[in-house]
């Protein structure tokens, strides 16, 4: 019977089938950082467990950490050195390869897994951090534990999970000049909601899909969590062994073509079945800006802030009076006159080296719009910066205003220095909008990086298939 | 893990949809190495103002719902970050029960590991309660684990779906890394097919 490749890797990975507890899965690879892992270390050491596997648990970190060029500096915040030191020191612990600060490999988990070869199809791959579904682009199954869950995983190797259901997305069509993957995510959770994907674990196909560089379907992998899944997946094809090949994780004793030809098999089989099946046409999709504090609030850059009386569901008014409250806008306002007074270009969902040529292109030539009081670009990895600066992109975004800083999640969550103050109204290109995500009071729009780059240069949105390049 | 049996507790309002766990507890007080310690920054943008006082228009902190240890909400409850500090400063706070319409996945599996029952109810269930929650000061409920049962103040019982196993372990606090322990040779097992040496 053909298979899906979410049956597949879970078939194979199966240690044992429990019927009471579940399915015993085997964990390929375990992304660990300094912010969800010292409690599962200190587990780890009440039970006097060792760690089962310590070859195959990679640590990096990137939530917590300063994104100041100069990164032999100490850490000025007490409790987020106190956090990095722990982590390196339970790596050294407990023997796991750790890419700490100075290390040129550092970045965002979700960036350097790929970057480093150490993301693999077929693999089942595991952090404790909702956005690990970004692994999938790769044909992996990858997703987000709890600490607990670390915990278990470092010392048996296994986690114990419940089959999920299965939802094909299919993106028909060709997708229309200057629109990205950003806007096909965002675009897919505005139509199955945030909640939509609960239970499931989505596969992206579809020519649209398809044609998506790497990149960019790690953007769309990565926010299936947005929709509620834990795991997004696309089935890995050339384009998935062309990016790994030679990278420095990827065995080179292996000739190149068996390798290719053992990932390949992963892919869902031709005739294959899903639970469940989402179909859009690429050609509909428009640029996405969200309005309000979830993803799911969300309409084109050509839309208006939704009028309250028009939505019918009780709840979805409530939800949808409470945002425009907090977002401080008025209802039926057009996407295009909101001001703004910062741009973040960076993230897990959009740091990556394509993210940053596609802004520079904007960029190019023009200055940010005086009353953008602050635009940075954090690249995802440190690899990425240096590729980025190898081609004079720093550069570009220095001369239009630009800081250029160094890789770390930043702005994503603001849990270093670098947060909006209240009142902040933000083009960014991360994943979440939630309330205070960026610094307390801070209003978040999600875009994508060539979206994020036009409006630092107008101060306001604009539909990026009128921009006139230099 | 503390196991979860049975429990009488003054019931809290959350009214709202999607409340995403840096709601729950935002990022700042993710710095801490430590497990405890969570409960007075539960919802803590919501709950202070700006000067660190509490913030009368949130709900819950009415004093009617001074030590509530259930919670009452509606759908997609937990969603975002995989942060198990929600969970902890839940605990923390003395919430040992949440009645919602759904929960995000990982959140969900998150409160299993800290003895915290969640609990999906339908929409009309949860604004029923809720109606009567707010009618009603010191309005509480008995949840019954083993039985799976809800009683409410006026003696009315309705029951509520869980699986099995989770409830099992709830009920007898197990250490999932002890459960999976028992089929370690089964894991060398697997390990030695697939040349992980
Ligand atoms: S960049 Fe943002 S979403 Fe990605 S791992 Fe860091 S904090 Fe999480």
């Amino acid at each position: 019977m053909p298979k899906n490749i979410y049956e597949k890797i879970w078939d194979f990975h199966t240690v044992h089938d429990d019927p009471s507890q579940g399915t015993l899965l085997y964990i390929d690879r375990h992304y660990v950082h300094e912010v969800t892992s010292p409690q599962a270390f200190e587990g780890l050491r009440l039970a006097g467990r060792p760690v089962r596997r310590p070859e195959l648990t990679f640590a990096t970190m990137d939530h917590n950490i300063p994104t100041e060029e100069d990164r032999t500096k100490p850490i000025a915040d007490p409790l987020s050195k106190k956090q990095v030191d722990t982590l390196k020191a339970n790596c050294a612990e407990f023997g796991i390869t750790c890419f700490d600060m100075l290390d040129r490999r550092n970045g965002i988990v979700h960036v350097i897994g790929p970057e480093l070869g150490l993301t693999q199809p077929g693999f089942t791959i595991v952090c404790g951090d909702s956005h690990t579904s970004t692994h999938g682009a790769f044909g992996a199954l990858a997703f987000g534990i709890g600490t607990s869950e670390v915990e278990h995983v470092l010392a048996t190797q296994t986690l114990a999970q419940q089959r999920a259901k299965t939802m094909e997305i299919r993106v028909n069509g060709k997708l229309p000049m200057g629109i990205t993957a950003k806007d096909i995510i965002l675009a897919i959770i505005g139509k199955i909601g945030t909640a939509g994907g609960t239970g499931y674990v989505l596969e992206y196909t579809g020519e649209a899909i398809r044609d998506l560089t790497m990149e960019g379907r790690m953007t769309i992998c990565n926010m299936s969590i947005e929709a509620g899944a834990r795991a997004g997946l696309i089935s890995p094809d050339e384009k998935a062994v062309e990016y790994l090949l030679g990278r420095d994780y990827i065995p080179k004793d292996t000739p190149p073509e068996e390798l290719a030809a053992r990932w390949s098999q992963w892919a869902s089989d031709p005739g294959c079945a899903y639970d469940k099946v989402v179909e859009l046409e690429a050609a509909g999709i428009e640029p996405q800006v969200t309005w309000g504090t979830s993803p799911g609030m969300v309409t084109s850059v050509n839309g208006r802030t939704p009028v309250l009386n028009e939505i019918t569901d009780e709840n979805t008014r409530m939800a949808a009076a409470k945002a425009l409250k907090y977002m401080d806008l008025p209802e039926g306002a057009p996407m295009r006159e909101i001001p703004l007074n910062k741009v973040f270009l960076g993230s897990c969902t959009n740091g990556r080296i394509e993210d940053l040529r596609a802004a520079a292109q904007v960029i190019k030539g023009h200055k940010v719009h005086p009353a953008i009081e602050r635009a940075m670009v954090v690249p995802g990895s440190m690899q990425v910066k240096q590729q980025a600066e190898a081609e004079g992109l720093d550069k570009v975004f220095k001369d239009a205003g630009f800081e250029w800083r160094a890789a770390g999640c930043s702005m994503c969550l603001g849990m270093n220095e670098d947060i909006l103050s209240p009142g902040d109204r933000c083009a960014s290109t991360s994943n979440r909008n939630f309330e205070g995500r960026q610094g307390k009071g801070g209003r978040t729009h999600l875009v994508s990086p060539a979206m994020a780059a036009a409006a630092a240069v107008r101060g306001r949105f604009v539909d990026i298939r009128e921009w006139q390049f230099n | 893990m503390r196991p979860f049996t049975t429990h009488t507790g003054i019931v809290a309002p959350l009214d709202a949809l999607n409340v995403d766990t840096d709601q729950i507890i935002p990022k700042q007080f993710l710095k801490r190495i430590e497990r405890t310690g969570y409960g007075d920054v539960l919802f803590f943008d919501w709950r202070y103002q700006a000067d660190g006082s509490p913030d009368p228009e949130f709900e819950m902190n009415a004093p009617r719902y001074e030590g509530a240890s259930i919670l009452l909400t509606k759908d997609n409850f937990g969603c975002g970050s995989s942060r198990e500090h929600a969970p902890w400063a839940l605990s923390d706070y003395g919430i040992r029960a949440i009645l919602a319409t759904s929960y995000a996945d990982i959140f969900y599996n998150n409160c299993f590991n800290n003895g915290l029952l969640p609990i999906t109810l339908d929409a009309a269930t949860i604004q029923g309660l809720l109606d009567e929650t707010r009618a009603q000061e010191g309005y509480t409920l008995h949840v019954d684990l083993p039985a799976q049962t809800i009683t409410k103040p006026d003696g009315a019982t309705f029951a509520f779906e869980i699986d099995g196993f989770k409830k099992e372990c709830l009920l007898n606090g197990w250490d999932q890394i002890g459960l999976t322990l028992r089929h370690e040779d089964r894991i060398t097992k697997y390990e030695a097919a697939r040349g992980i040496a």
